[in-house]
């Protein structure tokens, strides 16, 4: 009984968060409102007994995104959204059809904690019934991705790597193009 | 954020504190909840408030870009040298079974070593994308 008032608590914040979201239009009390969010989805993976994404989506999602959204919002000086006078009917339409396909897609989704869901007669069992013998790590997400998915936690990191090469290749010629600029004049 | 002593006494307070937290969550990660990317988030967040409340340039001070380049590519290294270092050991590419005595201990060293790496490099990563953005707003 209060796992459910729980649920239907946050699932109602989180409502009313992308609602209020989509009506704010001062962008600092967007990106506010959005480090809520995920602090909320963050609450949501915890009832879920999924902690080391609750801290995943904590840590990144409450606090190093909303702290790079303000540091763009004071880099390009932009307070307030745009009102939009006129409907745009066609990206309504294709978000309207996307938006049911997907309800339509969820009733072949198994049910939540269902075991015998695909995912969970796979290669989940061997996985929590050998994993901690063969790895000698009991928190078995970390033995899964560090050990089992290896490969695509190496992928990762060199993705997250790469992006900071990115923005710094991108954000940093123009600053020294700028200081060059004031030499010369 | 100038001279605001009440920011300024908290987070020198918070700062070790959530610096001793990521190291908990880096080093115990096998055991607990988290993992090399949640330390080096939330060890980034430490270094995120320092530079928020006493400056870039204090910040800047302690953790220059050189370095920071340096340990997120060495965190990408110590992670792909993990799995050369396997294979010359006679496993395949991040088989970490032939790292130690028996194949549980192997495995279990190599889950150390590359979240160190992967700690590393997130952690350097998120701190030189914030810096650059600062950056930016500084020089306008």
């Amino acid at each position: 009984m209060i796992n459910l008032i729980i649920d239907i608590v946050l699932l109602v914040f989180l409502v009313i968060m992308a609602v209020s979201i989509l009506h704010v239009r001062n962008l600092l009390a967007v990106s506010m409102l959005f480090g809520l969010y995920s602090l909320l989805v963050a609450s949501v993976f915890m009832v879920l007994d999924a902690p080391d994404v609750a801290f995943t989506e904590a840590a990144v999602g409450t606090g190093i995104a909303t702290v790079l959204m303000l540091a763009t919002l004071a880099v390009t000086r932009v307070t307030h959204e745009k009102k939009q006078k006129r409907v745009a009917y066609i990206p309504l339409l294709i978000v309207l059809a996307t938006g049911s396909l997907l309800l339509y897609g969820t009733h072949d989704m198994s049910n939540l904690g269902d075991g015998n869901a695909p995912a969970h007669t796979h290669i989940a069992k061997r996985f929590i019934e050998q994993g901690q013998e063969e790895t000698g790590v009991p928190n078995l997400v970390t033995a899964v991705l560090a050990s089992y998915r290896g490969f695509d936690t190496l992928g990762e990191v060199t993705v997250v790597l790469t992006a900071g090469f990115g923005i710094l290749l991108l954000l940093r010629r123009n600053q020294k193009l700028r200081i060059k600029g004031v030499q010369g004049g | 954020m100038g001279d605001n002593l009440i920011l300024k006494v908290m987070a020198k307070a918070l700062i070790p504190v959530i610096i001793l937290f990521a190291l908990y969550v880096q080093f115990h990660g096998d055991y607990s909840p988290g993992g090399g990317f949640q330390a080096g988030v939330i060890f980034s967040s430490a270094v995120l408030l320092y530079a928020l409340v006493f400056g870039l340039d204090a910040a800047a001070k302690v953790l220059p870009d050189k370095a920071l380049i340096a340990t997120a590519s060495l965190g990408v290294l110590i992670y792909a040298g993990t799995g050369v270092a396997s294979m010359f050991l006679g496993g395949e590419y991040l088989n970490y079974s032939v790292l130690g005595k028996t194949a549980q201990s192997g495995q279990h060293l190599g889950i150390i070593v590359i979240e160190l790496g992967v700690g590393l490099t997130v952690a350097a990563t998120m701190l030189l994308i914030f810096f650059t953005f600062a950056r930016r707003t500084r020089a306008q």
